[in-house]
């Protein structure tokens, strides 16, 4: 896994609440792995262009999160993020 | 069981509508989320991990079998299947789309449910005992001075903006079942020398991140003044509590801080002083007749033989009869047994219920329980009316619902919160522990007998950690899950906060410790001791020195 960490925003989508990314050019996606990625200097200007638009905004709660990549794979850093990013780790939930 | 009247039916149509436009307007784009989480939250819409959570309150976690059919309709159209049963004896649902909220409201409101007062500075649900109504042990129904309560408290204009949220609970049996020690404000319903009905007013119990246990404010209030002296007591809370600190704002730290004394001095101040508005308040006693009236009992048959056959069918099948001894209790109408149904089969998730069990649990409280079933605050739920001779027929069909776990009260019967797999509270998992507890402990939980371990996932406690016999709390530590472990705590009578054992463990750690605190408990008990019986007598150093001899 590579150590270099990135930044990138995600957030929650308005409609269902579903853990979005932001990919650039006002388009939020579900994937992690087409979040737009950049260096920690260039967070705050992502998360202000994430942030950007008229309402609604698609994502609620816009937030800068850190990750790591691995070839195709974006690794969030935090258990919390890998969490958000892949859904519960149970098994056999639902009763 | 409480029915709406026209005026209930009314009111909620009418806040269903009014979400309803509020929704429209969300999602339009005019209004922000800021604008909008306050109206969402206060229908019970919170926005967790992976998606919204709608959290529908149980009043006195009492449900018809419609109204679990309703619930259970949320989670099939609108949900992944499954809910999740709450400490709180409420339900959430973990996967809700906003655009569909208004009309799983307007769903839930068809069948007298709602999420009101489930988020915010409010009255939460009233939580009580329950086997209320059917206990052997019991002074009187709590549940008709709960529903009196819940319609004092619904959107109390006076309380509307309290310190902070605010929960109570009602007990009117020898035994605490209501966990009443840990909440806000408790009642203990008494009859007193001369037989009158009355209640001791506890306040200031919680738990979170300064566990306090619940104070006597008075030992007897008489029923007719419970209202008054309740509004008092909250009218006390809403002049002194701090608004300044989220931290320091509820009842527990006011009581804390003025001392119970103090804190008493004010309360009956201003009880002495309400004049008018006391009468006003004052519940006669045709008011609590009427009320009564709505939760009569069934009309109960003559079951008294129905004993025979159930001592043939115990003899006749060894794991039936350990079902009927863990999983019912006694009941106060003989011939008749309260059947606890265990959502915690070890290794699935603690107090999911999918769609297809809900609506089997329903069908069975139409054939055999009146057609009423409770939620309990250790998220399992009850047949509170079932006959003896019917009890045989159940087990087999909860059996093929995968809901004959008999495990009530065990070790496998553990209460835990949602965790860091859903909840954005949360600071560490807590479903995975328990499951894997669950499945480790149920190989020798008929040698431990009754235990009660509870696990939170944050500080926030609401897998009431601090008063579990042995005790969970998952933190975060450089990045990493980390558990800290206490002992001796209990929600019962006698009520106790447990002592922390010894430094945080990692999650892989878990079961080991746990097991060592099991084998100190098993190698220290006397005979009848359950495991705070043991702790009070030991003291927390003897479990302290079982894992550092173990280290």
């Amino acid at each position: 896994m590579g150590d270099r960490v990135f930044k990138l925003v995600t957030g929650n989508r308005l409609r269902d609440g579903k853990v979005v990314y932001f990919a650039g050019d006002s388009a939020w996606t579900p994937t992690i792995a087409e979040a737009r990625l950049v260096e920690d200097g260039d967070g705050a200007a992502l998360l202000a262009e994430a942030q950007a638009g008229p309402p609604p905004h698609p994502a609620i709660a816009p937030t800068l999160i850190e990750a790591t990549r691995d070839g195709a794979h974006v690794v969030p850093v935090t258990l919390r993020e890998r969490i958000r990013a892949c859904g519960p780790t149970i098994t056999h939930y639902g009763g | 069981m409480y029915r709406y009247d026209e005026f209930d039916r009314k009111f909620l149509e009418g806040r269903v509508a009014q979400y309803r436009d509020q929704v429209r307007r969300r999602l339009a784009g005019q209004l922000s989320e800021d604008e909008f989480r306050s109206l969402r939250l206060m229908n019970g819409l919170y926005l967790q991990l992976h998606a919204y959570m709608l959290r529908s309150s149980i009043p006195y976690g009492t449900l018809s079998s419609a109204k679990l059919r309703g619930l259970a309709e949320v989670a099939r159209r609108w949900d992944q299947g499954y809910g999740h049963f709450t400490t709180r004896q409420n339900i959430q649902f973990n996967w809700i789309h906003l655009e569909d909220t208004p009309d799983i409201l307007a769903h839930l409101a068809t069948v007298e449910l709602h999420g009101i007062q489930t988020s915010g500075n409010s009255f939460r649900n009233i939580t009580t005992d329950p086997f209320a109504g059917v206990a052997s042990d019991e002074i009187e129904d709590p549940r008709p001075y709960c529903e009196i309560v819940r319609q004092w408290a619904a959107l109390h204009p006076e309380f509307s903006f309290l310190p902070r949220k605010f929960k109570i609970a009602i007990n009117a049996a020898g035994e605490d079942r209501a966990a009443v020690m840990i909440h806000d404000l408790g009642l203990y319903l008494r009859r007193n020398d001369q037989g009158a009905i009355g209640f001791t007013v506890a306040v200031g119990g919680g738990l979170g991140r300064t566990p306090i246990l619940a104070q006597t404010v008075r030992e007897f209030v008489p029923r007719r003044d419970v209202l008054a002296y309740i509004t008092a007591c909250l009218r006390t809370y809403n002049q002194y509590g701090r608004r300044d600190n989220l931290f320091k704002s509820r009842i527990k730290i006011l009581v804390q801080s003025l001392g119970i004394e103090k804190y008493r001095q004010e309360v009956e101040a201003e009880f002495a002083a309400m004049g008018d508005e006391r009468e006003a308040l004052a519940l006669p006693d045709e008011t609590v007749a009427a009320m009564q009236a709505q939760f009569a009992p069934p009309a109960y048959a003559d079951a008294a033989g129905d004993k025979v056959a159930l001592r043939a069918a115990i003899a006749a099948e060894p794991e039936f009869a350990r079902w009927v001894e863990r999983n019912t209790r006694p009941h106060k109408q003989p011939g008749y047994s309260i059947v606890v149904i265990s959502l915690k089969p070890p290794g699935r998730p603690t107090g999911d219920c999918s769609a297809t069990q809900m609506n089997a649990i329903a069908d069975l409280a139409d054939a055999v329980s009146a057609g009423e079933i409770r939620v309990t605050h250790d998220q399992n739920l009850v047949l509170p009316y079932v006959r003896q001779g019917a009890l045989y027929d159940l087990w087999l069909r909860l059996g093929a619902a995968g809901l004959a776990t008999p495990n009530i009260g065990l070790a496998s019967d553990i209460i835990c919160c949602p965790g860091l797999d859903y909840c954005s509270l949360a600071t560490a998992r807590s479903i995975p522990i328990a499951q894997a507890l669950a499945l480790h402990l149920a190989k020798r939980e008929a040698e431990i007998g009754p235990l009660q371990i509870k696990i939170s996932g944050c500080i926030n406690a609401c897998g009431h950690h601090h008063v579990g016999h042995i005790g969970i709390l998952g933190l975060e530590k450089n990045g990493a899950e980390s558990y800290q472990i206490t002992v001796g705590g209990s929600d019962a009578a006698q009520a106790a906060l447990g002592g922390i054992v010894g430094p945080a463990v990692a999650a892989h750690e878990v079961i080991a410790t746990v097991d060592r605190l099991i084998d100190a408990y098993l190698r220290l008990r006397h005979d009848g001791e359950q495991f705070p019986d043991t702790y009070r007598r030991v003291g927390l150093a003897r479990f302290k020195e079982a894992l550092v001899v173990a280290r």
